[in-house]
C-alpha cells in the first residue's frame, strides 16, 4: 500500500508543479491545491501506514489499543488543511482582483 | 580609560543635535576632545614616570572576550594626536559647515569616527582593533560620501570602503592566527612572544596579512589608489581622516606588531621596498597635481611610505625617526588640509594656476600656510626639521644600502617640500588676480584651527624637551629604551649637509615647477584603473547570473526553486534509498480504486481545458484523499479535509465562473521542458514518499502523547489534545494566520465593492 501511497503523492506532485509552471493565475492556484494534498500524503506516509485503530481512547480505557495511527503527524497535517485553506481563499480573491483590473489573469509577460 | 572611549561615542547623538546649531553653539563640542586631550597627555606622563595604564571591561563574558586598553608611549602619542587635532578638526568644523544642511551629521559622525580611532590605538585585545579598525573605515565611508548626491563621492567611498575592508578582513585573519599561536588575545603578549612568533610555521601567513592590511588602510603602493579618491570627502575629514590620523592606522599596526613579528628578512624587506617606492612614485605624481587637495593627498601617500620605509629598515634609529616623522606629518599636513579648506571654502577654487596673492585676503591663514610649508621643507627651528634630521643620521647609520636610501630620501624630501610650498606658500604671494579681489576674510573659527596647528612645528625650539617624550613612543616600537638627542644644532654634520641640499633641491624645483608638471605620467602605474576593471568584471557575472533568474516572471521563479530543490533531494535520495518491498501493507481493492481516482482527478486538472473542470478535478482529488485519511486511521483528517474541499470548491466555483477559457500560450518546448521537470520532482517525491514510509522515523513522541492524553489533558481523542492542549500556542498562532487571511480577503473584497459603486 505504501507503494500507491507514495504514488499517489508522486502524481500529485508532478501535477502540481505543471500547472504552477503555466502563466495563468487560475492554473496556478489549482496547481498549489494539489501540491498541498501530496505534501499532506508525504507527511502523512512518514508516521507510518496503519489500518486498524485512530489514535483516539475508549470511552472506559485507560490506554490506546495498539497498534494505532500516529497522531504526531496527523496533528501537523491538521494544521496544514486549515493554513492551505487560508492561503487558498487569500489567493484566489488576489487573483479574483488581478483580473478584474487587468482582464486576464496571464502574469506570462508581467515584467 | 574604556569609559572615556566609549562616552565619546555616546555624545555622538549630542554632537548632531549640537552641530546642527550655528557655529557659536556648535564649536562647543569641541570641549570634549579638548578634554580628552588634557587627559591623554596625563596618562600620557604618567605612564611615563609609572606603568602604562590599562583598563579592562567585560564585553563577551561567556565567550571570553572583553575590550582591554593598554596606553604606553605609541598609543598615548596617536591618542594626543588623535584627540589633539579632533579639537581642531571640531572647531574648524562647525565653522566650515556654518548653515550646512548637514553639520550635525558631519559632527555625529566625527564623534563615532574618534571612538573608533582610540580604540585602534588603545586597545590591547587583538579582535577588538579588528572591531574598531572596521569601524573607522566605515565612518570613514560615510563621511568621503558625505555629499552624497554626487556620484563622485559615492563612488570614491565605495572604492575606499572594498580596498580598506578588504584589509581590515586579512587583519581578522592575522589576528585568529596570531591567538592560534600564542593562545593570547593580548597585543602585549604577542609583542613579548616575538621568538615563539618568528619560528611558528603560520609566520608567513601572519606577516602577510598585517602588511595586507597595513598597506590597504595605509594607502600604498598598489593599494594607494583610494586615498586621492577619498579627497572627495570635505576638506576637514581630508585633514582629520586622510593624512593625520586614520591613514597611519597601517602605520601604527606595523610599528605595533614590529616588536612582535619584525625583524626578519621578509618583514624588514617588503615594507622597506613598498614603502620606498610608494615615497618615490607618490611624490613624483604630487607635483604634477594641480588641485591642492590632490597634491596634498599624493604628498600624504608618499609621506606614509616614507614612515613605512622608516619602518621596515628596523634599526631602533630608523623606528625612531619613523615616530618622529609621524608627529611632524600630523602637524603641517593637517595645517596645510585645513589651510586649502579655507581657501577653497572662500574663494571656491582650488586650482593651483588661479590662485595668487591671498596673503591680502587672507593674512592669518596666510600665515599658518607658511609656518606648515617651512615645517614641511624642513627648515629650522621647525619640528619637520628635527624629523628629518634624526631619519637622515638613521639612515646613514644603518647596515643595509645606505647610499641608495639615502638617495631615494632626499630626492622624495625635496619633492615633498615642493608640495608645500606648492600649498602654504605659492597661493599667497604674487598679484591677487582680478576675480579673487572680493574674497571675504576668513573667520577667526577657521583660522584658528590651522594656525595652533602649525604652530606647534615650532616647538622644535624646544628640541631638547621632545626628546624624552619622542624616545618614550619609540621605546614601545623598538622594545628597549635607546638615547635620543634632539638638538636643533648639533654641529656641521653629514645630516646638516643633507638637510642643505634637500632645502637648496626643493628651491630648485619650485624654481622649474612649471616644467615639472609636463613629465610624462607612468600609467602602467595606475591601479585604479585595475580595480575598475575587476568591479566591471564582478557587476558583468552578476548581471549575467541575476537576469535569467530574476526575470519577473512568475513561473521562471517556481521552475528554479522547483530545479534547484529537486537536484538537491534527488542526489541525497540516490544514496540512500533502500526499500524492502516485502514490509509493505497488502493491497486492497477499493483502496486501490481510491487512488485511482485521485490520479486520474489529478491528470484531469492537468488537462482541462475549462476553469472549471480543473477546479471539479480539484476537489475530486481532495476527497480522495480525505478517504484514504479515513480509512488509515485519521477521522479528524478526513472530517476537516471534507468540509475545506467543499468550501474551496465553492469559492472557486463563486470566483472563477467569469475566468476565461484555459488557452494554451506557452510554447511547446517550454511545455515538454515544465513537464519533464515536473516529473522528475513527482519521481522525486514518489521515491521520497517510498523510503519515509518503509523507514518510520520513531520519535517516542506518538507514545508520550498516549500516555499523557487522559492523564494530562483529559481527553481521548489525541490529535485534538495535541491541538488544543499539548500545541496550544501553535493552533493560536494558526488561528492568527487564518485572521489575517479573512481580514485580507474581506479588504479586497471591500475594494472590489467600492469600485463597481464608484462605476
Amino acid at each position: 500500500m505504501e507503494l500507491l501511497f507514495a504514488l499517489t503523492a508522486g502524481v500529485l506532485y508532478a501535477s502540481g508543479l505543471y500547472l504552477m509552471l503555466r502563466r495563468r493565475l487560475a492554473q496556478l492556484i489549482i496547481g498549489l491545491g494539489l501540491l498541498t494534498n501530496g505534501t499532506n500524503i508525504l507527511i502523512f506516509t512518514s508516521g507510518g501506514l496503519t489500518r486498524t485503530n485512530a489514535p483516539v481512547l475508549a470511552a472506559d480505557a485507560l490506554e490506546t489499543t495498539e497498534p494505532f495511527a500516529d497522531p504526531v503527524p496527523q496533528a501537523l497535517i491538521l494544521t496544514a488543511i486549515v493554513i492551505g485553506f487560508g492561503v487558498l481563499a487569500f489567493s484566489l480573491v488576489l487573483a479574483h482582483q488581478v483580473h478584474r483590473s487587468s482582464g486576464t489573469d496571464d502574469v506570462g509577460d508581467r515584467q | 580609560m574604556a569609559f572615556l572611549i566609549l562616552t565619546t561615542l555616546a555624545l555622538s547623538p549630542l554632537a548632531a543635535w549640537l552641530g546642527r546649531r550655528s557655529a557659536r553653539w556648535a564649536q562647543l563640542l569641541a570641549l570634549w576632545p579638548l578634554f580628552l586631550t588634557i587627559w591623554f597627555a596625563r596618562g600620557f606622563h604618567s605612564a611615563l614616570t609609572n606603568e602604562p595604564l590599562t583598563d579592562r571591561l567585560s564585553w563577551i563574558p561567556s565567550m571570553g572576550l572583553e575590550l582591554s586598553f593598554r596606553l604606553d608611549g605609541l598609543s598615548g602619542l596617536f591618542a594626543l594626536l588623535v584627540t589633539g587635532i579632533g579639537t581642531c578638526i571640531v572647531v574648524y568644523g562647525a565653522h566650515y559647515f556654518d548653515g550646512h544642511p548637514y553639520s550635525g551629521r558631519f559632527q555625529a559622525t566625527l564623534f563615532g569616527f574618534m571612538t573608533a580611532m582610540l580604540g585602534v590605538v588603545l586597545t590591547d585585545n587583538v579582535l577588538a582593533l579588528f572591531v574598531f579598525w572596521e569601524l573607522t573605515g566605515f565612518t570613514s565611508f560615510l563621511l568621503i560620501g558625505f555629499s552624497h548626491r554626487k556620484s563622485e563621492s559615492r563612488r570614491s567611498a565605495i572604492q575606499a570602503l572594498i580596498v580598506t575592508g578588504s584589509g581590515g578582513l586579512a587583519l581578522l585573519a592575522a589576528a585568529a592566527l596570531l591567538v592560534q599561536v600564542t593562545g593570547s588575545e593580548s597585543l602585549f603578549t604577542h609583542t613579548q612572544s616575538g621568538e615563539l612568533l618568528r619560528a611558528h610555521p603560520f609566520y608567513l601567513p601572519i606577516v602577510l596579512c598585517l602588511l595586507l592590511a597595513a598597506f590597504t588602510k595605509s594607502a600604498q603602493f598598489p593599494f594607494h589608489f583610494w586615498l586621492p579618491g577619498a579627497m572627495a570627502a570635505p576638506t576637514p575629514v581630508s585633514a582629520y581622516l586622510h593624512s593625520a590620523t586614520m591613514v597611519k592606522a597601517g602605520v601604527y599596526l606595523v610599528a605595533r606588531m614590529s616588536p612582535a613579528v619584525g625583524g626578519t628578512q621578509l618583514w624588514n624587506w617588503t615594507i622597506a621596498a613598498v614603502g620606498a617606492f610608494t615615497m618615490l612614485g607618490a611624490a613624483y605624481r604630487a607635483v604634477q597635481e594641480t588641485d591642492l587637495k590632490k597634491i596634498l593627498a599624493y604628498s600624504t601617500v608618499s609621506a606614509l611610505g616614507t614612515i613605512f620605509f622608516l619602518l621596515g629598515l628596523g634599526t631602533p634609529a630608523t623606528l625612531t625617526a619613523a615616530v618622529g616623522y609621524i608627529v611632524a606629518h600630523a602637524c603641517y599636513k593637517g595645517t596645510l588640509f585645513l589651510v586649502t579648506g579655507i581657501i577653497d571654502h572662500q574663494t571656491g577654487t582650488r586650482d593651483v594656476a588661479r590662485l595668487a596673492g591671498l596673503r591680502r585676503v587672507l593674512p592669518v591663514t596666510a600665515v599658518a600656510g607658511g609656518l606648515a610649508a617651512l615645517s614641511m621643507m624642513g627648515l629650522p627651528p621647525f619640528f619637520g626639521f628635527l624629523a628629518k634630521e634624526i631619519a637622515y643620521e638613521a639612515v646613514l647609520a644603518q647596515p643595509l644600502i645606505p647610499q641608495v636610501a639615502l638617495g631615494a630620501l632626499v630626492l622624495a624630501s625635496a619633492l615633498l617640500g615642493l608640495c608645500g610650498l606648492l600649498v602654504g606658500y605659492a597661493p599667497f604671494v604674487g598679484e591677487l588676480p582680478q576675480d579673487l579681489r572680493e574674497t571675504r576674510r576668513a573667520s577667526p573659527g577657521l583660522w584658528l584651527g590651522p594656525l595652533l596647528l602649525g604652530t606647534l612645528g615650532t616647538l622644535g625650539l624646544f628640541a631638547g624637551a621632545l626628546s624624552t617624550p619622542l624616545e618614550f613612543a619609540a621605546r614601545s616600537v623598538v622594545g628597549r629604551a635607546l638615547p635620543l638627542e634632539l638638538a636643533l644644532w648639533h654641529g656641521v654634520t653629514p645630516p646638516l649637509l643633507l638637510s642643505v641640499a634637500t632645502v637648496a633641491l626643493t628651491l630648485l624645483l619650485y624654481w622649474q615647477r612649471r616644467g615639472i608638471r609636463r613629465f610624462a605620467r607612468p600609467r602602467g602605474l595606475n591601479t585604479a584603473r585595475l580595480y575598475d576593471g575587476a568591479v566591471g568584471v564582478l557587476d558583468w557575472i552578476s548581471l549575467r547570473i541575476s537576469r535569467p533568474l530574476q526575470d519577473a516572471s512568475l513561473s521562471t521563479y517556481v521552475l528554479v526553486f522547483v530545479v534547484t530543490t529537486g537536484a538537491l533531494i534527488g542526489t541525497g535520495l540516490s544514496l540512500s534509498i533502500r526499500v524492502h518491498l516485502p514490509s509493505l501493507v497488502p493491497l486492497r481493492t477499493y483502496e486501490v480504486l481510491i487512488v485511482l481516482l485521485v490520479v486520474a482527478a489529478a491528470i484531469t486538472a492537468v488537462r482541462a481545458r475549462t476553469t472549471m473542470t480543473a477546479v471539479l478535478s480539484l476537489g475530486t482529488a481532495g476527497y480522495g484523499v480525505a478517504l484514504t485519511f479515513l480509512l488509515y486511521g485519521a477521522p479528524d483528517l478526513a472530517m476537516t479535509q471534507f468540509s475545506v474541499e467543499t468550501l474551496t470548491a465553492i469559492i472557486f466555483v463563486f470566483v472563477f465562473w467569469q475566468f476565461p477559457k484555459v488557452e494554451e500560450t506557452t510554447s511547446r518546448v517550454a511545455r515538454i521542458r515544465d513537464g519533464v521537470v515536473s516529473m522528475a520532482f513527482g519521481w522525486y517525491i514518489f521515491v521520497l514518499t517510498l523510503v519515509t514510509a518503509i523507514n518510520p522515523t520513531s520519535s517516542g513522541l506518538s507514545s508520550f502523547y498516549a500516555e499523557a492524553a487522559p492523564t494530562l489533558a483529559h481527553g481521548r481523542n489525541i490529535v485534538n489534545v495535541i491541538l488544543v492542549d499539548f500545541r496550544a500556542l501553535d493552533t493560536l498562532g494558526e488561528i492568527t494566520v487564518l485572521v489575517t487571511a479573512a481580514v485580507g480577503v474581506a479588504a479586497l473584497l471591500h475594494i472590489a465593492s467600492q469600485e463597481k459603486l464608484a462605476r
